[in-house]
């Protein structure tokens, strides 16, 4: 019989197991909080929600689940589910398990346009729309960038563009910081640029639910392709695959994917580079497995810190705080432990 | 002819590396291509396999032009073995060979049971079945170019390109590496390989081609082209090439006299 690796044996048993870890955090999610909730009440709420009828749960509790966890736990699934899954095609694409889904400047563009709505005193939505504008933009001028020149490492020079578009939108910025009022806009850029689902609602989640899920097709259309990306260029292209029009569709659906979930939470930094190590260590490296197993991983991560963030203490801790202060820690565990090859 | 080069002038973007090259292999051949660093043989191959843009001349695949070729049709007649491969990531040796299988497999599709049997056969035709399952980041050197070799074997295809294919090996491996290339072109593969050592030719070239500065200088017979005069201006030491009897064929070494300087 064929001899297969242990992670591709072991590959479907692993996505579920991961599903169900995610599956009771989101319980745990949902329990957690200042009101109690029973299980009962959340399946009573969804299955009145579903059916149109009476929950006969307590009106309170009721808003508590279905106005207020469901969809912050909603759109904690789909920030971390983006989010690492970006990051894994980008760890691919770019040959680098160093990459995070802000290396062409996504999360800096978006940065940009979230700060320059704040400061400009826009609504919510504005706000949102500029974030989601802005990172998609400044993705966009990089690329371009990366088009004009050839004859080199078509990677290399992506990077080195996003390194540098990133620092300038970056100055800009810290720019308009220094410009905007300090009571009332810093502080919002402040919490903005740490991220939160502290203000999230259902027609946020209703809202970007579409991008993500069209930045999902490409990706999983493109699974086993993505495992040839991960070649030196020149490799890839003799293997007969065309690494110019993968390239631009995985980085158009990767952007996407980011820019959509940070346009609603705010920059959160570390899900994206720390996430799909976990899962190379779970599923191997393969695109078919990592790709889902990345996405529950970093649902359920997402989840999880985003829970603590609101029960630890007494007001809401910035998400980016507790991703880096939980996932540097743990980055630095895998750097210490991990024997080679970036398992 | 299943490869034909005519008059072939090479390069990256406006640089010029080579011109003037007219070569062909045929199924069943193996064409060496000699040179000293730098000549252009990886510009050359680059520009064989379509990866490189010709600045000039003719490249035909079994009579068709190549000029409109997309990736997958050149991998489909032409597999390439290149010095080191850049997996970053922990794949198993089998999912690396499997990789041959992608100018076969739909953009959007994944592997059939079909290919795996492929990369399986592939696996046992170079002797690393017992690898299958390791990741390629942990094989040795020689694992490594086994199994890039294997791959290129999962490609099907009818012609294998092998930029210095036995450089960084040890001497078992180089011997290992040269047999398998003589044996693909007695399955009838045509085969078309870079090397530094001369005498490699002779243990299994049918053709060989001498490069030097962008442009062939000599294309025959091992025997007619590997003399010692040629590979003294070819390399600038001197050359010894005698008949080995225990071997069957010609060796050569340098003979570590001072010689003129090129």
């Amino acid at each position: 019989m064929q001899q297969q690796p242990k992670a591709q044996r072991a590959g479907p048993i692993a996505i579920g197991a991961l599903a169900v870890l995610l599956v009771a955090i989101i319980l745990v999610a949902i329990l957690t909080g200042k009101y109690p909730v029973t299980p009962g009440d959340i399946l009573a709420v969804v299955m009145a929600k579903l059916s149109g009828g009476d929950s006969g749960v307590a009106p309170t509790i009721e808003t508590v689940i279905w106005n207020v966890r469901l969809p912050r736990v909603g759109a904690g699934i789909l920030v971390g589910a983006s989010l690492a899954a970006a990051g894994a095609a980008y760890q691919g694409l770019f040959r680098n398990p160093l990459v995070s889904p802000d290396i062409l400047g996504v999360s800096a563009g978006a940065s940009f346009g979230a700060v320059v709505g704040i400061f400009l005193s826009l609504s919510v939505l504005a706000i949102q729309g500029l974030a989601f504008a802005g990172g998609l933009a400044a993705v966009a001028l990089v690329y371009a960038i990366g088009s004009i020149v050839r004859e080199r490492d078509p990677i290399l020079v992506l990077v080195l563009a996003g390194v540098a578009i990133g620092a300038l939108l970056g100055a800009c910025v810290s720019l308009l910081k220094v410009l905007a009022d300090p009571y009332n806009q810093l502080p919002a850029i402040t919490f903005w640029l740490l991220g939160s689902l502290a203000s999230i609602n259902r027609a946020d989640l209703v809202s970007i639910l579409p991008a993500v899920l069209v930045a999902l097709v490409p990706m999983a259309l493109l699974r086993w392709r993505m495992n040839l990306m991960t070649l030196d260029d020149e490799e890839a292209r003799a293997l007969g695959v065309e690494t110019r029009w993968i390239r631009v569709v995985i980085v158009a659906a990767a952007t996407l994917m980011t820019a959509a979930a940070v346009s609603i939470s705010g920059i959160i930094g570390w899900i994206g580079l720390l996430v799909p190590h976990v899962a190379r260590m779970f599923v191997g490296p393969d695109f078919s497995r990592l790709l889902p197993a990345s996405m529950l991983i970093g649902a359920a991560y997402m989840v999880g810190v985003d829970t603590l963030a609101r029960s630890i203490a007494a007001i809401e801790v910035p998400l980016g705080i507790l991703t880096a202060a939980i996932g540097a820690p743990f980055f630095l565990y895998l750097l210490l432990t991990t024997r080679r090859g970036w398992q | 002819m299943m490869l034909q080069a005519t008059d072939l002038a090479f390069g990256y973007g406006r640089v010029k590396v080579g011109q003037g090259v007219t070569l062909s292999v045929d199924r069943g051949e193996v064409l060496c291509l000699l040179g000293p660093n730098g000549c252009g043989k990886t510009t050359l191959f680059k520009t064989l396999l379509g990866l490189l843009p010709r600045q000039g001349g003719s490249l035909e695949l079994n009579g068709k032009d190549t000029s409109t070729f997309s990736r997958a049709q050149f991998a489909r007649h032409i597999a390439y073995v290149p010095q080191a491969t850049g997996t970053y990531f922990p794949f198993s040796v089998f999912d690396v060979v499997l990789m041959g299988r992608a100018s076969r497999i739909d953009t959007f599709a994944s592997p059939t049971m079909a290919d795996r049997a492929i990369t399986q056969e592939a696996l046992a035709a170079l002797g690393i079945g017992h690898l299958a399952a390791r990741p390629f980041t942990d094989i040795s050197g020689g694992e490594k170019q086994m199994t890039l070799i294997a791959r290129a074997l999962a490609q099907e295809p009818e012609l294998i390109v092998m930029d210095e294919p036995t450089a960084s090996l040890d001497f078992g491996n180089q011997a290992r590496v040269l047999s398998r290339i003589s044996s693909f072109a007695g399955s009838g593969m045509a085969v078309v390989i870079s090397t530094h050592d001369p005498s490699h030719a002779f243990a299994c070239a049918s053709r060989v081609a001498l490069m030097r500065a962008g442009t062939l200088v000599a294309i025959g017979k091992p025997a007619d082209v590997l003399t010692p005069q040629s590979l003294q201006a070819l390399y600038g030491v001197g050359v010894a090439v005698a008949y080995l009897e225990q071997a069957g064929r010609h060796v050569c070494t340098p003979t570590l006299t001072e010689r003129t300087a090129r």
